[in-house]
C-alpha cells in the first residue's frame, strides 16, 4: 500500500496547543448517540454543547446537552437563553457547567464548512481549550464508533482574528489545507459505578453484539454514497480552480493592457512635446483599469480541507476492506 | 415463620399455614427466593423498556449528589405505547429528605421539562426515578406528585448501594389497596424491565465495555483494524464454544437438546452454496473496485496538494 500522509489534519505529535488529550465519559458518548438517533434522521446535522473541565493538559468532558433544531417557526427562539437556563439548572444538580466545546454530527464526512469554522473560532477565541467533536453516525452503524475531536490550529486562529482572507494573508501565515484543523486524541474513561452498570447490562442484554464490522458486502450503499460525496466535492474544487484560473488570466491581461496604455500615452506625450503642445494630463490609471476581484481564498481552503478529510477516511476504509477481503480469500479454496 | 436454611435467609417469609418447615418448592425444585419471585411474578401493567443512557445518567447524578444526601431522585421521560413504556431520557431534580419530611423542587422539574421538550417534543414525563434499595414512605408522597403530571407514573429504582452485590433496576406502578372507605393504602407492584438498544447504542456500549477491562478504566478509540481483530476473535470464541458443545453431545457427555440442534441447522444453512470459482470471481471483482477507489483517492489527494502549491506561488 502506498504510504498515507495524514493530510488535512496534522498529526497529534506536533501539537503545541494547550490541550493534548481529551477524556470523555461514557455518558457523553451515549447521549450523543441517542440525540442523533432520535432527532437527526431528517436533517443533516444535530448539534449540542459539551460541558466539562480542564485538568492540566487534558480536557475532560463530563456531560453534554443537545441543541434544538433550527426551525423557521421559532423566530423568537433564543438560543443563548436556552443555553443559559440549561446551564443554570444543571449547576443546581452539581453537573459541571463549564462550557468546553460543542459537538456536531456529520453526513459522510462533509463537516468542513464556513459555519463550522466560524463557530469553532468564536468558541476557541472565548475559551482557549475548546474542541468540536464530530460524530459520524453512518460509520458508527458500520461497526466502529467514530468520534473525532478537532481544534483550529493557532495559525488559522490568527487569520480568522484579522479576517484577512485574501491570498496574500494566507500566504503570509503559510496556512495550507493541511494546517487547518488539528485532531486531538480521545480517551474514554468511566467511573467505577458506571463500570458496574456496564457489567450488569452485559449480563442482562438480550440483544447480541453486532458484528457489522465483518460484513463483506460493500454493496451496502455506503461506498457508493461516499464516492458521490467525493465527486461533489471534487466538482466544487474544480469550479473553484477554474475561477482562480480565469482570475489570474484576467489580471495578466489587464496588466498587459495597462502597459500598452502607458506606452501609448508616453508616445503621444513625446509627440506632443515635439509639436509644442501641452502634454495630456496623467490620468489615474488605476481608475481606468479596475483590477478584477480576486476570488475569496478561504472557500478554496475550506473545500480543499474538507476534501482531504473525506479522502483520508475513504482511503482508510478502502484499505481496510481490501485487507479484510484478502484475508477472507485464504479460506475460499478449502 | 421459617426461613429456608439453604438460601441463607433471603427467601420470602411465609406463614406457617401455607408451608411446613421449608418454603414451598416449585415444580423444578427451586426455592422461592425473593429474586425468583421478582422474575416470575404475575405482572399487571406495561413492560418497561429502558435505554442504557438513562441508567448511566442516573448513576452519574448519584455520584454527583449533595453532601449528606443518601439518594437522588429525578424525572424520567419517554414514550408510551399500548403495552409498553419506552424510557429514553431523564434528568435529576434537587430534593431534600429528612426523617419526617421531604421537599422536592417542583419549579425546577417543570423548567427542565420545558427545556427538554424544545429538543425532543415527542418525549413526555412517564414517571420518576430514585436510587436506593427499597421504597420508603417519602416515595409515596413523591409518587403522588408525579401522578399529577403523568397518568399512571412509573417508579424506577436503581440500586446504587449494590445490595446483593448487584445493581438492580426495578420498575413499579402504584395500585390502590386496602379496604375501600376505610384505610386505603398504596402498593407498588413490580413490572418487567427490559433493556433495549438502538444499533449504534449497542456498538457504543460494546466500546465502553472495553474500558472495564483496563486497570485505569480508560480506553482509546481503537483503529479500524484493531476492531476487526477483536470482532473476529469474538466470532472465533463463539465457534469454539459451539464446537466443544457438539463434541460433548457426540461423545454422550451432554444430552442433546433439540432446540440447540435446530439452531445449529439454521446456522449451517445460512452459509450460501456457491461453487468455488464463482466465489473467487466475486471476491476479485470486489477487490478490483476497492483498488480503483484507492487509486482515485490517491489521485485526488495529489491533485489538491499540487493545486495548493501552484496557488501559493
Amino acid at each position: 500500500m502506498a504510504s498515507r500522509k495524514e493530510s488535512g489534519v496534522s498529526s497529534s505529535n506536533t501539537l503545541d496547543s494547550p490541550v493534548k488529550q481529551i477524556q470523555i465519559e461514557g455518558l457523553v458518548v451515549l447521549k450523543i448517540i441517542k440525540h442523533y438517533q432520535e432527532e437527526g434522521q431528517g436533517s443533516e446535522v444535530v448539534q449540542g454543547v459539551l460541558l466539562g473541565l480542564v485538568v492540566e493538559d487534558r480536557l475532560e468532558i463530563t456531560n453534554c446537552f443537545p441543541f434544538p433544531q433550527h426551525t423557521e417557526e421559532d423566530a423568537d427562539f433564543d438560543e443563548v437563553q436556552y443555553q443559559m437556563e440549561m446551564m443554570r439548572s444543571l449547576r443546581h444538580v452539581n453537573i459541571d457547567h463549564l462550557h468546553v466545546g460543542w459537538y456536531q454530527s456529520t453526513f459522510y464526512g462533509s463537516f468542513v464548512s464556513r459555519a463550522l469554522l466560524d463557530s469553532q473560532f468564536s468558541y476557541q477565541h472565548a475559551i482557549e481549550e475548546s474542541v468540536v467533536l464530530i460524530y459520524d453516525p453512518i460509520k458508527t452503524a458500520q461497526g466502529s464508533l467514530s468520534l473525532k475531536a478537532y481544534r483550529l490550529t493557532p495559525k488559522l486562529m490568527e487569520i480568522c482574528k484579522e479576517k484577512d482572507f485574501s491570498a496574500e494573508g494566507l500566504k503570509k501565515a503559510a496556512v495550507g489545507y493541511e494546517n487547518m484543523f488539528e485532531e486531538v486524541p480521545i480517551v474514554i474513561k468511566n467511573s467505577h459505578l458506571i463500570s458496574v452498570l456496564l457489567w450488569e447490562l452485559e449480563e442482562k442484554s438480550t440483544v447480541p453484539s453486532k458484528h457489522e464490522l465483518l460484513s463483506l458486502s460493500s454493496s451496502s450503499s455506503h461506498l457508493e454514497k461516499s464516492l458521490q460525496m467525493l465527486m461533489d466535492r471534487v466538482d466544487d474544487m474544480s469550479q473553484d480552480i477554474v475561477k482562480f484560473n480565469t482570475f489570474s488570466r484576467n489580471t495578466s491581461k489587464q496588466q498587459q493592457q495597462k502597459h500598452q496604455y502607458i506606452q501609448r500615452r508616453q508616445q503621444e506625450n513625446t509627440q506632443r512635446q515635439s509639436r509644442g503642445e501641452p502634454p495630456l494630463p496623467e490620468e489615474d490609471i488605476s481608475k481606468m483599469f479596475k483590477p478584477p476581484q480576486p476570488p475569496p481564498r478561504m472557500d478554496t481552503l475550506l473545500i480543499a480541507g474538507g476534501l482531504s478529510v473525506v479522502l483520508d477516511k475513504h482511503l482508510i476504509q478502502c484499505d481496510f476492506r481490501t485487507l479484510l477481503i484478502r484475508r477472507y480469500c485464504w479460506f475460499v479454496p478449502e | 415463620m421459617k426461613y429456608c436454611p439453604t438460601c441463607r435467609g433471603s427467601c420470602v417469609k411465609l406463614s406457617s399455614s401455607l408451608a411446613s418447615t421449608l418454603p414451598p418448592q416449585t415444580s423444578r425444585g427451586r426455592h422461592l427466593t425473593r429474586d425468583f419471585l421478582w422474575k416470575n411474578m404475575a405482572v399487571y401493567g406495561p413492560v418497561v423498556k429502558i435505554h442504557p443512557v438513562v441508567l448511566a445518567s442516573i448513576a452519574d447524578s448519584y455520584e454527583r449528589r449533595n453532601e449528606g444526601a443518601t439518594r437522588v431522585i429525578g424525572t424520567i421521560l419517554g414514550t408510551i405505547d399500548k403495552h409498553s413504556v419506552e424510557i429514553t431520557n431523564c434528568f435529576s431534580v434537587p430534593h431534600n429528605e429528612s426523617e419526617d419530611e421531604v421537599a422536592v423542587d417542583m419549579e425546577f422539574a417543570k423548567n427542565m421539562y420545558e427545556l427538554h421538550k424544545k429538543v425532543s417534543p415527542s418525549e413526555a414525563i412517564v414517571g420518576w426515578y430514585a436510587t436506593g434499595f427499597d421504597i420508603t414512605e417519602h416515595s409515596v408522597l413523591i409518587h403522588e406528585y408525579y401522578s399529577r403530571e403523568a397518568q399512571n407514573p412509573i417508579h424506577l429504582t436503581l440500586d446504587t448501594t449494590l445490595q446483593n452485590g448487584k445493581m438492580n433496576v426495578r420498575a413499579y406502578v402504584s395500585a390502590q389497596m386496602g379496604v375501600p372507605g376505610k384505610t386505603v393504602g398504596v402498593m407498588f407492584t413490580p413490572l418487567t424491565v427490559k433493556h433495549i438498544y438502538y444499533d449504534t447504542e449497542r456498538i457504543g456500549i460494546d466500546l465502553l465495555h472495553t474500558t472495564c477491562a483496563s486497570p485505569s478504566r480508560t480506553n482509546g478509540l481503537t483503529s479500524d483494524l484493531a476492531q476487526v481483530g477483536t470482532s473476529a476473535a469474538r466470532v472465533q470464541d463463539m465457534l469454539t464454544t459451539v464446537l466443544a458443545y457438539i463434541e460433548d453431545v457426540l461423545s454422550g457427555k451432554v444430552i442433546a437438546d433439540n432446540s440447540v440442534g435446530r439452531c445449529l441447522m439454521d446456522l449451517l444453512n445460512k452459509v450460501p452454496f456457491i461453487p468455488a470459482e464463482d466465489f473467487e470471481s466475486m471476491l476479485n471483482s470486489n477487490i478490483n473496485d476497492l483498488l480503483m477507489v484507492t487509486y482515485l483517492t490517491n489521485l485526488a489527494q495529489a491533485q489538491i496538494s499540487l493545486n495548493e502549491k501552484l496557488v501559493v506561488l
